[in-house]
């Protein structure tokens, strides 16, 4: 491999270690991305395998009106197929993982396990109100009973709808209705996906990407969702915490475990028993100071935004955490694990533990995790990793001030508080601060880190340019995991880079102006605060319309995909950034999803490779909002509400259309 | 910037709470724990710590629990770098500052240190608003003649910068309260030394030295929504709802600020009460909070006034005759005695009436003021007394002939609001007084003219075209033109004698009050006049043609359904609608079945007395237990809100010498309990009713609260007395 001076990551920490993993022939996937280049045909959705008269590839000159697959599909046919099966996948991603939670829900309704209670019983008070499920004089335990076997519905249901769909405006809700893609349940949507995309079965593009926005709307508005709210009502609903991010917070003379992976479960119950006093003396018998706890990827979102548990970052970083030398033990769970991680570990003393029966690897340690036992797994990996801590050698790239200072912990319910405390608690300010162009619009900045472009370098660039332009950034998954170790997580960055409008927001909350909202399943809480916002009034009425974009400018996971459709099939238009687009190959399936969803759903999906395309493309679609809702037009350094100044007659008018005594 | 502002509200809340706590067990120690606590006149508890939590703080011990609220909400202050976000720790900070604030000041007034006492000046602040004066105002808040309330805490850099600012205050209508100080000094001090009249007449009330005491003035709003609302205690979302739509208050901060003032403030702005200050202060501009910015600042005195207006939200049309002393409803209560009086008319000492007459538009000349009398100029100028003759003629496509009185009564309030003059009376028993500084300041009898001429034509804008003003002041000519008025009056009196409920087609609605009690409408009757004791049938309907879509409308009567009890098909019609069904049916002559609803200014309430067969009649302001077994206060709370409460209702004073008063329960040998203060009052007239009922002197039978106070003596004095309502048919 040719050794360029290119950069592979716009992290320099990481940089650092990639560098110095090249000088000592280590190999990663920063390498390997540059070996393996994408095969074109796939890349852009060209090529069909769903049966073995193929692979079929539907490449040339005219191949969009002439080429055929063996069976006949032509390309629309086939990117469309390819493009519902990656929905299926990434649904199926998330709804495992929320099924996982329902369960370990029910569990704890159920007496069955000690190792969890609730920790929010308020959240699952609320919840139990949206299911309409009657409360009074139940046990807690009950509650969290019901309310799992209410949500477990939204898998296995045969017929009927989401149980959050209601949590969803109205007229979103019509759209849905209008061109029937109200999701039924998770497994039934997912099933008729893989049915449909089966050799010979559905063939028209339109009516397959539909049911890829119905698929979609089953991952977020049921497992993602599920997920979220659970997690909540077990671990505690997240409010704002300060933390580390980065390599550097790793200890040279403390145990160094890693959490990476999704579900909480396993991480939640490491973080409980890493305090227990017999687990620290054992750690010190071993010659260490203590036992220091780290989280990867988006386990690491889940207890950073609970408990402040330090980060070393987002996807891109498994393997250069494991190069700094100091990680004694990785335990994962599921999702983003790279295989590498097992073979990269044998040239240090890292044990990877797998834990999932879902998830194996090769030269990996299994140790089940059994969420009715969970104490005890998660005692289990921590002695292992303890055990291994003599085995530490010099070998690694470690450099302790790479880190950063970072508060996160936005959920739904923190954001609402945040914008007037206990008593007065609501989203108008914020939609307040959006009509008066104090806010110009909001961008989720989402999604996975890439080492296929300098990795969490255009996240860097797109979220600075859109604060300056005084847009407020959320951000969750590998974002969120990229922003905390560039430092932008602080209130003081909204000093140093945002415009002056959201400036002046960010200093009358006291928040950064990048949300940490969580992990990629708490793309939920997204959904939830657009539908608060469209219930506040003032902006949209429905999700559909908001000064809002959806962005994941380094995508490359499946679950990315799905994301992107439920917030597409919601109302919001997401761009995603980076590499090829996945249906390039078909002009007629590229409009559906740009023109022809966007004038159903206000929603839609871009891929653009160009950042300033992406940035000039989400700036367009939040002034097209602004002016489609006939706010005031975005100035910089230019805001501020017109007062409207209320004599007695508009005082009496006050809540008029409820009584209209006028014209009696 | 708000960093700054939220860590002092922080600490300010954390400071508070534990002096509250502090003074609270010292009240203990001295009371024990089970003593019993309520502000004077009030059926509210504490009324913050009641309309956000619910919970009525009834003794000492309740205020440990309460106190226990305000523990909740305290946070820690920001982190200097990498701060955790602190809006809402500090708005929760600034609620457990006023929950702090109210508990100390119960405590203080336990260990009787409330009202404060000036040690130099021995000045008695306000302290505790009672229920009673928040009713008093009831109408003034809804009419837009007391558009705001700001609370000024601190001191103005000097005493004429203090005088400047209130002045403006006051000529904007707004009801101000005082509190705090720099360094001892105060707004409320330098108004004192400058001879400035304090008290609730002249709008300007002082309710303590420190900014604690500001929580008084949150008191009296959060009562708002308690009161005219019908908001239910422990609702804070709605209260809070309430106080940021529709209770126009805010802030101004001179001098320095502290972290008392911060988090009073913060308190405050939970309200959705704004903040301007008069120093360089970290402001806070995004909205949502409050409507507008939350906090702001304005160094030049002139315009801090507009700018916290502007801020609020708040539009006040204030329509000023060109007269050289300032003028509006803060200077209507006050008087003038003997010796700061230049000149008098009327008042038994001199000829005098005031007259309002409606001419056709070519008989009036517009804006003309004529004084007719030979050296009138001399006269006035010697100062005095002397004989005045006062019509108004007044011309309008719309005028009619019944908007006579309407316009005529608004002679007292035309005079009254102008600095230094002074009115009581009516008709030819009319009293007029002009001090010695409105003198001083150049007011004639000209100006006179000029006050009706202008109020006159702003007031009834879209009746009147012209209005043309001649002054009498020679002795003769006053006579004579006084007999010509007498004529009018009495033929007035006349056609106003036979306007009953059945005679009009009309009724008229009032919802002058939904800018404060959204879920209350008034029905006016010709024979009913509105609960405010405001609001009679004439007027509203002048008030109607004046604004079309206005607080008044017309009800046509429609069918009768029921003449025994007053339930009209159109009446109900309209209620059903108008109240969005809350309302179904409404009878206009019994308090047993569907009675009016009311909003909260009554002027007195009535209650159904079961033991004595009949009803009850207590006045806002009356203080002593009733034979219902509740103070008026309480009674109160249980008839606002626009609620029907059968058994229950509050109407004004002049209804209960109506024909129709509770006419399908048998009138007003009803009442067998009256205060004695509505007795008096009412004699007249309530003696004419009363022979034309048959029972002269039934007046003398209604036991008042020298007779009893609980229904037991009630019962003993009406058999004493042979009270008709012990005989008639069961009330229940």
């Amino acid at each position: 491999m040719e050794q360029k001076h290119k950069i592979k990551s716009a992290n320099e920490a990481a940089e650092k270690i990639i560098e110095w993993g090249v000088s000592q022939g280590l190999v990663t996937c920063f390498e390997r991305a540059e070996k393996m280049k994408p095969c074109p045909i796939g890349e852009s959705g060209a090529c069909c395998k769903v049966c073995h008269m193929g692979p079929c590839r539907l490449v040339g000159a005219n191949a969009e009106e002439e080429a055929r697959g063996v069976c006949g599909a032509n390309v629309s046919t086939i990117a469309a197929r390819n493009f519902l099966r990656m929905v299926a996948a990434g649904t199926a991603a998330h709804s495992d993982h929320g099924r996982s939670m329902a369960l370990t829900l029910l569990a704890v309704g159920e007496g069955k396990t000690d190792d969890y209670g609730i920790k929010d019983p308020e959240k699952l008070l609320r919840m139990a109100a949206i299911l309409d499920i009657p409360v009074d004089g139940k046990e807690m335990k009950e509650v969290a009973r019901l309310v799992a076997l209410k949500l477990l519905e939204d898998f296995n249901r045969i017929d009927g709808q989401l149980n959050y769909a209601k949590r969803a405006p109205q007229k979103t809700r019509d759209r849905w209705k209008k061109w029937g893609i109200e999701a039924r349940a998770v497994d039934r949507e997912v099933v008729e996906a893989m049915h449909r995309t089966n050799m010979g079965v559905d063939h028209d593009p339109d009516h397959l990407l539909l049911h890829a926005l119905k698929t979609s709307l089953a991952d977020g508005w049921a497992g993602s969702m599920i997920s979220t709210d659970i997690s909540d009502v077990l671990f505690g609903t997240p409010k704002p915490v300060q933390a580390q991010a980065s390599f550097g917070i790793f200890k040279e003379d403390e145990v160094n475990i890693v959490v990476h992976g999704h579900e909480p479960t396993l991480a939640e119950s490491i973080v409980d028993v890493v305090s227990e006093p017999e687990l620290i003396e054992y750690a010190k018998s071993k010659g260490a100071k203590g036992i220091n706890l780290g989280g990867m990827c988006c386990t690491a979102n889940e207890v950073l935004m609970r408990h402040g548990i330090p980060t070393s970052g987002s996807f891109t970083n498994q393997e250069l955490g494991i190069m700094t030398g100091l990680v004694d033990a990785i335990s994962v769970d599921v999702q983003c694990i790279m295989p590498a991680i097992v073979e990269l570990s044998k040239k240090f003393h890292t044990k990877v533990i797998s834990t999932s029966e879902k998830a194996m690897t090769q030269g990996a340690v299994h140790i089940s995790f059994d969420e009715h036992h969970a104490k005890e797994s998660a005692r289990k990996i921590v002695r292992l990793a303890i055990d291994n801590y003599p085995n530490r050698t010099k070998k690694g790239k470690y450099v302790e001030s790479d880190k950063a200072p970072v508060i996160a912990g936005f959920s739904h319910e923190y954001i609402e508080y945040m914008q007037g405390g206990k008593w007065r608690a609501s989203f108008r300010p914020l939609n307040d601060a959006i009509m008066a162009g104090r806010i110009r619009g909001i961008v989720g900045l989402v999604g996975c880190d890439n080492p296929r472009l300098p990795a969490s370098g255009y996240f860097k660039t797109l979220a600075l340019e859109l604060i300056k332009q005084d847009v407020l950034v959320v951000t969750t998954g590998c974002g969120a995991g990229v922003y905390g170790a560039a430092g932008y997580l602080t209130p003081e960055t909204a000093r140093e880079h945002a415009g002056l409008g959201l400036l002046e927001v960010c200093e009358a909350i006291g928040i950064p102006p990048i949300l940490h909202m969580g992990s990629c399943v708490d793309n939920s809480r997204i959904l939830t605060v657009a539908s608060a916002m469209a219930a506040e009034g003032g902006l949209s009425d429905e999700i559909g319309g908001m000064p809002a974009v959806g962005i994941a400018p380094e995508w490359m996971s499946e679950k990315a995909i799905a994301i992107a459709c439920y917030f597409a099939a919601s109302g919001v238009p997401v761009i995603f950034g980076g590499g090829q687009s996945p249906v390039a190959a078909s002009k007629e399936v590229t409009n559906i999803m740009t023109n022809v969803w966007y004038e159903r759903f206000l929603g839609c999906l871009h891929f653009e490779k160009d950042p300033e395309k992406v940035l000039s493309l989400a700036l367009e679609y939040i002034d097209m909002a602004r002016a489609a809702l006939k706010l005031k037009k975005y100035e910089p350094g230019r805001f501020g509400t017109e007062r409207v100044l209320m004599d007695m007659a508009a005082r009496r008018d006050i809540g008029k259309s409820a009584k209209p005594h006028i014209g009696l | 910037m708000s960093k700054i502002i939220a860590t002092a509200a922080i600490r300010g809340a954390n400071r508070l709470y534990r002096e509250a706590g502090e003074l609270l067990e010292k009240a203990i120690a001295e009371k024990g724990e089970g003593y019993r606590f309520e502000f004077v006149d009030t059926a509210f508890y504490l009324p913050m710590i009641y309309a956000m939590t619910g919970f009525p703080v009834k003794t000492l011990g309740d205020m440990r629990t309460a106190l226990g609220f305000a523990r909740e909400l305290l946070h820690e202050e920001p982190a200097e770098q990498i701060w955790k976000p602190y809006l809402g720790e500090a708005l929760d900070s600034g609620m457990a500052t006023l929950f702090a604030e109210e508990i100390w000041l119960a405590a203080r007034t336990v260990l009787g240190l409330e009202p404060a006492v000036d040690p130099e000046t021995g000045y008695v602040y306000n302290g505790f608003i009672t229920d009673t004066i928040q009713r008093n105002l009831g109408i003034q808040l809804v009419d837009g003649t007391m558009p705001g309330f700001a609370a000024i805490i601190g001191a103005a850099p000097d005493d004429d910068t203090a005088v400047k600012i209130v002045s403006e205050l006051q000529e904007k209508n707004i009801l101000t309260f005082l509190s705090g100080n720099v360094n001892g000094n105060s707004v409320t001090k330098q108004l004192l030394r400058k001879g400035v009249a304090l008290g609730w007449d002249s709008r300007i009330v002082p309710l303590g030295p420190e900014t604690q005491h500001t929580l008084y003035a949150l008191d009296w709003a959060i009562r708002a929504s308690l009161i005219f609302g019908g908001k239910k205690p422990g609702d804070y979302k709605a209260h809070l709802k309430y106080q940021k739509d529709r209770v126009f208050a805010f802030a101004l901060v001179l001098g320095e600020l502290n972290d008392i003032i911060w988090t009073t403030g913060a308190g405050a702005i939970n309200m959705g009460f704004p903040a301007v200050a008069d120093t360089d202060i970290p402001v806070v501009h995004p909205t949502g909070v409050c409507i507008y910015e939350e906090v702001d600042k304005e160094f030049d005195h002139s315009k801090i006034v507009q700018k916290a207006i502007e801020v609020r939200g708040l539009k006040i049309v204030v329509e000023k005759p060109p007269i050289p002393v300032s003028y509006g409803p803060a200077f209507e209560g006050e008087r003038i005695r003997k010796e700061d009086m230049f000149i008098e008319f009327g008042g038994q000492r001199t000829a005098a009436f005031e007259w309002v007459r409606m001419r056709e538009m070519d008989e009036v000349e517009d804006g003309k003021i004529t004084i007719v009398g030979d050296n009138w100029k001399e006269l006035y100028e010697k100062g005095g007394k002397m004989p005045l003759g006062l019509v108004i003629d007044v011309a309008g496509r719309k005028m009619q002939k019944d908007f006579e009185s309407v316009i005529e009564r608004k002679v007292h309030h035309s005079i009254n609001e102008a600095q230094g003059l002074w009115h009581m009376g009516q008709r030819d028993l009319n009293w007029i007084r002009i001090s010695n500084a409105a003198k001083g300041a150049g007011i004639t009898l000209e100006h006179l003219g000029l006050i009706f001429s202008t109020m006159m034509r702003h007031t009834f804008r879209s009746i009147i075209d012209k209005v043309q003003v001649t002054i009498y002041t020679d002795e003769k000519e006053v006579t004579a033109m006084r007999d010509e008025a007498r004529k009018a009056y009495t033929e007035r009196d006349h056609r106003l004698g036979a306007m009953t409920d059945e005679s009009v087609e009309t009724f008229y609605s009032c919802l002058l009050c939904q800018s404060f009690a959204p879920s209350h409408v008034c029905i006016i009757t010709a024979e009913r006049l509105g609960l405010c004791g405001a609001y009679n049938w004439l007027d509203a309907r002048a008030a109607f043609e004046i604004d079309p879509t206005g607080g008044n409308q017309p009800v046509p009567k429609g069918q009768l359904l029921d003449s025994r009890y007053g339930r009209y098909t159109g009446v109900d019609e309209y209620l059903k609608k108008s109240t969005g069904g809350a309302v179904e049916s409404l009878n206009l002559y019994t308090i047993m079945e569907n009675p009016m609803t009311s909003c909260g200014c009554f002027e007195c309430i009535i209650a159904i007395v079961p033991e004595a067969n009949g009803v009850m009649i207590v006045q806002r302001g009356h203080q002593g237990m009733t034979p219902a077994g509740m103070k008026f206060s309480t009674l109160a709370g249980s008839v606002g809100g626009g609620m029907q409460t059968p058994g229950f209702m509050g109407i004004g004073r002049n209804f209960i010498t109506s024909k129709k008063f509770l006419a399908g329960d048998g009138g007003i040998k009803r009442i067998v309990w009256m205060t004695k203060n509505l007795k008096e009052s009412l004699k007249e007239a309530f003696d004419a009713r009363a022979a034309e009922e048959g029972v002269p002197g039934l007046l003398d039978m209604i036991a008042d609260e020298t007779a009893a106070e609980d229904s037991e003596k009630l019962l003993e004095y009406l058999s004493g007395t042979g009270h008709p309502a012990l005989g008639m048919d069961p009330m229940i």
